[in-house]
């Protein structure tokens, strides 16, 4: 079942007089419980991509749709609804509040929610999702006595406090040693095989993308529809707009 | 909430001078609270009802000698304004007079030698004598010499002595002590109320104040004072005639001026305070017609108000309780800069928890709310540590500088009050900014 579609997407920037477009006609479309890794360069309209497919950004032209609902021309409350509902995010580095408890910074999304839990009712549920991601025994710790693979962890838990059906995660490991990065890779596996939460995984690093089922490669604002550019790389395989397997 | 108890020292600092405004604030109006008060009560012991008619202004070729320097008030003005105001309650002639009084070896000079009538105690409160009693009606148609006396010249004369029935002698004239009043104290313009001697007005008049004067001619003294001699009808005046006497025919022939028989002042007690204009109306009109003054004539004769002296004492302690509050409501907005200079500086700090904040699905107003409450929250704190300096402040002035403090529940209200009012003016510039931050940018902000 379809969870995103993009249909023509464009997105144009207007600095002062001129006209910078930055996605010129973008279509894609995933399904629900896929694990997606998106890839680009920078300048390659990535960020962007990543800003309109997160629903921080509306696009030019185009139309969005998530979850069966059309986002792209809606008003920023409701955009910023929609992502509470139905989007979860991940930060490279963390975005963990300072000074405050784990079990706290995993509960501060439902303040933002419009069906307001009890007290006893969120806590709960944030204990559930801190146990889930292996954190049940430092409920109160602050971000500054985690790890850095611990306080990524929590942040994997803050982002799933309102069960939505997209994760999206921005360099997840970008800040984190290889084995630990390895560990949160694997959280987003298990999160995504036993949960079904479709992910979505921004990344430059290839060996990250390993871990996706399929990988989008974005190229001067649009989708590389499989054709080969510059020198191919040992570990990228090319990818074309439908294409879903990729050798792991 | 966090927010501020994440950085405990930081929002000490800033509500510094919210908290110093509102103790200024509360300090000021509970001084104030205290003057105004004390004011209040003074008024009512100094009898908040009393009138005083003067005689009025008098002039030559236009050079004005001031007040009671004419002779325009009589006794019969006094009974007048008893009789026909119905505002008034009570009234009394006040015949002063300036003398030393000497008993034995000993001398002093009362401030205040007041000839009057009984009713002189009656306006002023002041019934309960010490010992003896005073002279009455009877005394001061009999022109006695009597006197009652108050407590610090019977202290001054008689030391440990019983003044009762002790004779003293005022510029000559020798008068029997009567009574001694009970203490008063000070007024409210620190005049010794207890340094007086009262005495038939009469007595007074014709004894002590026309005792160094000569004699003058029965032609032309008035029937008023034949009147007051009540002791001529029996025992007719023997004194020997300087001159020959004017016969009735000659008399109309050359019309001597009349002297009245004047007094000083009168002394008016109206029925309560809230009838004193009333009373004054009254009092104006009633003279205006005794003394046959025209309608473009000015009054011969002036009415003070002794809450004439408390207004205006009272004004002027409120001029100077509200510019010191205007002062303190300055520091106040000080204050409130810094309010908004530190949340300022904390949107831009916590750009990043912002933006995580939108990502999570804050909305503008979400974000608006969070750091407006912030700011209101920390002004209240503020506040409330500023309402607890302020009462110590007040508690400390008064019992160092012994100046009248009252609590003041209308302060704490307003403290509040304008604590949560600076909270949200200065506070919502911040929040504002911090609403309008776009969340892709906050989110990658350094």
């Amino acid at each position: 079942m379809e969870l995103i579609r993009l249909n023509d997407i464009y997105k144009t920037y207007h600095v002062g007089e001129v006209d910078v477009p930055v996605l010129k006609g973008v279509s894609v479309r995933i399904e629900r419980g896929e694990l997606v890794a998106l890839m680009g360069a920078s300048g390659s309209g990535k960020s962007t991509l990543m800003n309109i497919l997160g629903c921080l950004d509306h696009p030019t032209s185009g139309q969005h749709f998530l979850d069966g609902q059309e986002v792209s021309n809606i008003s920023s409350d409701e955009r910023a609804m929609v992502r509470n509902r139905k989007i979860g995010f991940v930060f490279q580095s963390f975005n963990l509040l300072p000074r405050t408890s784990a079990l706290e910074n995993v509960m501060m999304p439902l303040s933002y929610t419009a069906t307001h839990l009890s007290e006893k009712e969120a806590r709960a549920r944030a204990v559930d999702l801190l146990g889930l991601v292996g954190l049940a025994d430092r409920l109160d710790h602050e971000p500054s006595q985690l790890s850095g693979g611990q306080q990524q962890r929590v942040a994997i838990a803050r982002a799933l406090i309102n069960h939505p059906p997209l994760l999206f995660a921005d360099e997840p490991t970008g800040n984190l040693d290889s084995r630990t990065s390895e560990e949160v890779l694997r959280m987003f596996e298990k999160l995504n095989q036993e949960e079904g939460i479709t992910i979505i995984i921004v990344t430059h690093d290839s060996e990250v993308a390993r871990h996706a089922r399929r990988i989008i490669h974005i190229r001067d604002g649009i989708i590389d529809d499989g054709v080969p550019f510059a020198k191919p790389s040992r570990h990228e395989p090319l990818a074309s707009l439908e294409a879903v397997a990729v050798a792991k | 909430m966090h927010a501020l108890r994440r950085n405990v020292m930081r929002s000490v600092l800033t509500c510094l001078g919210i908290i110093i405004g509102i103790a200024a604030v509360i300090a000021m109006m509970e001084i104030g609270q205290g003057s105004s008060s004390l004011i209040e009560t003074t008024m009512s012991k100094m009898g908040a009802d009393n009138l005083i008619v003067f005689p009025g202004q008098s002039a030559s070729g236009g050079v004005s000698y001031g007040i009671g320097s004419a002779v325009t008030l009589t006794p019969d003005d006094c009974q007048a304004i008893l009789r026909e105001c119905t505002a008034v309650r009570n009234a009394a002639p006040i015949v002063r007079a300036n003398a030393q009084v000497i008993y034995g070896n000993r001398n002093w000079s009362p401030q205040n030698i007041n000839g009057t009538t009984p009713a002189y105690l009656d306006i002023h409160d002041w019934t309960q004598l010490a010992e003896g009693d005073m002279f009455t009606d009877q005394d001061v148609r009999n022109v006695s010499k009597v006197c009652v006396i108050g407590q610090t010249v019977a202290r001054e004369l008689f030391e440990d002595e019983d003044p009762l029935g002790k004779e003293l002698r005022v510029q000559n004239v020798s008068f029997k002590v009567v009574g001694v009043l009970g203490a008063k104290g000070a007024n409210m313009m620190g005049w010794d109320q207890d340094d007086v001697l009262l005495a038939p007005w009469t007595t007074i008049k014709y004894r002590v104040n026309n005792s160094g004067s000569s004699s003058t001619s029965k032609a032309s003294s008035s029937s008023i004072t034949d009147q007051v001699n009540t002791l001529n009808q029996l025992y007719p005046n023997q004194s020997v005639q300087l001159y020959p006497q004017l016969s009735t025919v000659q008399q109309a022939d050359q019309p001597q001026p009349v002297r009245f028989t004047n007094v000083s002042q009168v002394l008016v007690a109206a029925n309560n305070p809230e009838e004193i204009p009333l009373a004054m109306r009254q009092i104006e009109e009633l003279l205006r017609e005794r003394h046959r003054l025209h309608a473009d004539q000015p009054d011969d004769f002036h009415i003070r108000d002794l809450t004439e002296f408390t207004k205006a004492m009272s004004s002027m302690t409120s001029t100077m309780t509200n510019l010191l509050l205007c002062v303190a409501l300055i520091s106040l907005i000080v204050g409130g800069v810094g309010i908004m200079n530190i949340m300022l500086v904390s949107v831009t700090e916590r750009t990043r928890e912002i933006g995580l904040r939108m990502a999570v699905g804050a909305r503008a107003r979400d974000i608006l709310r969070q750091f407006l409450v912030e700011a209101v929250v920390l002004c209240l704190l503020g506040g409330a540590a500023g309402i607890l300096f302020g009462r110590g402040g007040s508690f400390a002035v008064r019992k160092l500088l012994h100046w009248p403090t009252e609590v003041s529940v209308p302060a704490i209200i307003a403290a509040v009050a304008v604590s949560a009012g600076v909270g949200l003016v200065f506070g919502y510039y911040p929040a504002w900014k911090a609403s309008q931050l776009d969340p892709i940018e906050a989110l990658r902000y350094e």
